[in-house]
């Protein structure tokens, strides 16, 4: 059963003696798909450049070509990204060079955290005093537009501090808009001062929780978005607490171009097709003048108008679901002065078709006077409706395609409209020797440390102690296994100090059974009684001192971030695997060596 | 081998007058000390841009202060880390530069300025916004991890160890932070996980011998409470004692191979193990004893098993 485990431990530990390959890896870029037709674009491109790889294959929905050397990896990733690049993320990476039976048994090596892989972490903050701000100026539109299609006369409607003041002329006008605007708006709390004339209105705690939420969640999206044009293999993008966004690069060095185009902007524009223009003279360089050409994805080319009827910062809202005919749709939510302004535009064009237009600013390797990055502007058009009907304040665009499109068309136009600003607070960047040079000084004190240890509990424990040294060796293996397993934990350089640490506290199990074999012998009991007396005794002692520890253990868990958490990580489970070693190890070792015999001395 | 063959019992609570008074000067020497001294808060408390870049040569300090100075980072702390060729530069948060370019910036100036290819090792700049909260956390962490030991050694023991483990543990912290207050080491993030990991060792040491306390206040029929605590840390001086060595062991190896970067990790564990070692053996025991533990409060209504159990091992 130890024995079981302990290989089981081994053999997940075991993707870590393996290196790495060197690979190319591609994903689409803006819901564009990678698939057996994209692998054998790459394929022919490999061949035709004669780059020479040692596979390539499908994984989980991106492409992975491995190199037998850096060199050949470099020259295609460069061929890759001028020929494929504008559509596919073609970035560069290291592969376990796990072996397939093991990597069928899910064994993988360690994930290493930046801070030994080298590469930047970003902490971003969303604004959210100006995201509640933006949700209170749509809500004074809507105040406006409802009370006027009311025909209720009001003064004035304007934002006070975290409330909005709507004033009357007289007390009839003040109910009737209460009685209005609370049933409009459930998620607001109304009070209403008849001495002033005053009707207030404030967002329930709900309703403020809920658009700091949508921000961030939104923001997310957005630089999920962007990181993907990064081109950076295995990114990580994950909320932290309330209004902060994670952002890990591996392998990134170029920070300035990261961090402008985590900053960089992305709009939306809704225009409409125009129908009159000849597509066949624009092809040819005869573009009307108040026309525009561009492409679609599928790179179909379209004429549009230049005049743009709605920008995306009106969007409030985007999401997908399904219609009557349970085909895929993208319902849109505006804000009032957007539906005003989309009602107008469309009263006009109804069976003519609509263009949604996504606009992206993306740096380019040219550099101003001023040394700053130029930016490209790239326009792109992402679907083509027919208007059925006079649009308002929501519509929904349908004949997305398939419910992936749809879903992706909603993220985009989400991500069109950013409701709240975003900023760096924290980064930290790991150059690549750093990162190297930690991973080889955490290896030397992990391997010094267990070493002196080893050497301390032979001298002090002789026999026992080789028992005691098997424990720490098995509980070394057990917690590089359990860290391969686990797909979340990552090694940082705290957490190998970690796991020295537990190497110097993980004897401690063994030392106080041992002791206690050692007084128990003293007071002049047998060797077999002394040795289950020592055992026994000493188990909940054990138990009572590592539970507290895992408490502080996971309680750094729950607030660390980064390398802490890295730390935490390493402890805990270090605690865990050294209280098996430990007791249930050592117990079947000395069982078995020294178990049913009749002794009368013990080299303990 | 045998460290310590202990055959009488040493009576450590004779001393526990004169350690109460020891402890108690220590304590209000870190508290005046962190008061007057402050904690030296590394860069993730304050808020700030660090960089530190490798040169191919030995770094000339005043020739890089003289650059940053000359295109206006007068307030630049320049530093070597770890080795002669390796600097590091700490700035302020500043107004009229986009803090998070502030890193790549000077990076470009030393890259100008030296003409040597400079390996940027690493870049890490917080806001000040984030230092605070940071802080908050680090603090309540610690409030949590307290609270939570609180309970659960009250409830697997009795409230007096649960209170005494406690203040032994808050002595332990304060202490730490009383030495890096005294001796300005730089308390970063690091260091923090690394009181944490203090609680949790002093912790181990301290439940250690509480639990002997407990098992001789069943065992041993005579003696007073204090007899019984001597006796009880006599028998686990020698673990105690071994433990702690092993613990330093791989601090040592920490210390002087885990590199710069968490040096302060290894230092504040080092004293943390120091201290905790001491408090284990003196302070929780001396404030249980102090508290009034007796016979009575330990031997709950499992007496009857227990005592059977007693009969049987006796020879």
């Amino acid at each position: 059963m130890v024995l079981f485990i302990v290989a089981i431990g081994a053999l997940y530990a075991s993707p870590n003696l393996y290196g790495e390959d060197p690979a190319v890896q591609i994903s689409g870029l803006r819901g564009i798909e990678t698939n057996a037709a994209t692998l054998d674009v790459v394929k022919a491109k490999l061949d035709e450049s004669k780059i020479s790889y040692a596979s390539i294959e499908m994984e989980g929905g991106q492409i992975l070509a491995r190199f037998k050397d850096t060199e050949q990896q470099l020259r295609a990733r460069d061929l890759l990204d001028e020929s494929i690049g504008d559509e596919y993320s073609v970035a560069l990476n290291l592969t376990p060079a796990t072996p397939e039976w093991l990597a069928t048994l899910g064994g993988t090596p360690m994930k290493l955290g930046l801070d030994l892989s080298g590469g930047v972490s970003f902490l971003m903050e969303v604004n959210m005093k100006e995201a509640i701000n933006k949700a209170q100026e749509s809500l004074v539109d809507d105040f406006r537009t409802g009370l006027r299609g009311e025909k209720i006369r009001y003064r004035s409607v304007k934002q006070v501090d975290d409330a909005i003041a709507v004033k009357f002329r007289n007390i009839e006008d003040l109910d009737q808009a209460e009685s209005f605007l609370e049933k409009q708006n459930q998620s607001l709390l109304f009070v209403s001062d008849e001495d002033s004339l005053t009707l207030t209105a404030r967002m329930t705690e709900q309703k403020l929780k809920e658009t700091r939420e949508y921000a961030l969640q939104q923001n997310i999206t957005i630089i999920r978005n962007r990181v993907n044009e990064l081109g950076v293999a295995e990114p990580l993008v994950q909320r932290q607490g309330q209004k902060h966004i994670v952002i890990e690069l591996p392998g990134v060095q170029d920070t300035a171009k990261a961090k402008e185009i985590l900053n960089a902007t992305a709009t939306i524009e809704f225009r409409l097709v125009d129908t009159d223009g000849d597509l066949g003279a624009a092809l040819n360089g005869r573009v009307p003048g108040s026309s525009q050409l561009l492409k679609e994805r599928n790179g179909q080319p379209v004429l549009l108008k230049k005049r743009v009827m709605l920008t995306g910062d009106h969007i409030v809202d985007a999401g997908s679901s399904f219609d009557e005919y349970s085909r895929p749709q993208v319902n849109i939510t505006l804000d009032s002065a957007g539906g005003s302004k989309m009602s107008n535009g469309t009263k006009n064009s109804i069976g003519k078709p609509m263009a949604t237009v996504f606009i992206e600013y993306k740096p380019t390797d040219r550099v101003d006077s001023e040394g700053n990055t130029v930016f490209e502007k790239v326009e792109e058009v992402i679907s083509v409706a027919t208007i059925q009907a006079r649009l308002g304040k929501t519509f929904r665009i349908t004949g997305a395609g398939s419910q992936a499109e749809a879903h992706n068309l909603a993220l985009l136009l989400r991500a069109g409209a950013l409701i709240a600003p975003i900023q760096i607070v924290e980064e930290r960047t790991v150059g690549p020797t750093l990162g190297a040079e930690n991973v080889q000084l955490g290896f030397q004190a992990i391997m010094m440390g267990f070493g002196l240890v080893f050497l301390f509990m032979l001298i002090y424990y002789r026999a026992f102690g080789v028992v005691a040294n098997l424990a720490l060796g098995a509980n070394l293996v057990l917690i590089v296994g359990v860290m391969s397993m686990i797909p979340g934990a990552t090694l940082t350089l705290p957490g190998m100090a970690g796991i020295v640490l537990t190497v110097g506290m993980a004897v401690d199990a063994n030392v106080l059974i041992f002791e206690r074999i050692r007084e128990e012998i003293r007071a002049g009991k047998s060797v077999q009684q002394s040795i289950h007396q020592g055992y026994d005794a000493a188990f909940s002692t054990i138990i009572d001192a590592n539970i507290t520890t895992l408490i502080a253990a996971l309680i750094l868990f729950a607030v660390g971030t980064g390398p802490i958490k890295g730390f935490a990580v390493t402890l805990s489970i270090g605690i865990l695997t050294s209280m098996f070693t430990a007791v249930v190890g050592t117990r079947t070792v000395v069982n078995a060596v020294w178990g049913g015999k009749r002794l009368d001395k013990l080299s303990i | 081998m045998q460290i310590l063959q202990l055959k009488e019992t040493v009576a450590f609570m004779r001393f526990r007058k004169v350690a109460v008074v020891f402890s108690l000067i220590l304590m209000a020497a870190s508290i005046f000390s962190l008061a007057t001294n402050k904690l030296n808060f590394g860069l993730d408390f304050t808020g700030g841009t660090l960089i530190e870049v490798g040169f191919e040569q030995a770094a000339d300090l005043n020739k890089i202060r003289a650059m940053m100075d000359s295109n206006g980072y007068d307030d630049a702390v320049v530093q070597l880390y770890g080795s002669s060729r390796d600097v590091v530069i700490r700035l302020a948060t500043r107004e009229d530069v986009k803090a998070e370019m502030l890193g790549n910036q000077v990076l470009d100036i030393l890259q100008a300025g030296t003409g040597q290819t400079i390996d940027m090792r690493r870049i890490e700049f917080v806001g000040a916004s984030v230092g605070d909260e940071l802080a908050e956390q680090g603090g309540l962490a610690m409030l949590t991890a307290l609270i939570c030991i609180l309970v659960y050694v009250a409830f697997r023991f009795e409230w007096r160890f649960a209170l005494g483990s406690v203040i032994a543990l808050f002595h332990d912290v304060l202490l730490t932070l009383g030495l890096f207050s005294v001796l300005q080491l730089e308390f970063d993030l690091t260091v923090l996980a690394a009181i944490l990991a203090v609680i949790g060792y002093s912790l181990n040491d301290t439940i250690v011998v509480s639990d002997r306390i407990r098992e001789n206040f069943r065992k041993v029929r005579e003696g007073t409470p204090e007899d019984v605590i001597n006796i009880s840390l006599t028998q686990t001086l020698s673990r105690t004692v071994i433990t702690s060595i092993t613990t330093l062991l791989v601090l040592a190896a920490l210390f002087f191979k885990g590199g710069a970067l968490i040096h302060g990790f290894a230092t504040a564990l080092l004293l943390g193990v120091f201290v905790g070692t001491y408090s284990s053996v003196y302070v929780a025991s001396s404030v249980a004893l102090a508290l009034g533990i007796s016979k009575e409060d330990l031997i709950p209504e499992v007496i009857e098993k227990e005592g059977a159990d007693q009969e049987e091992m006796r020879p």
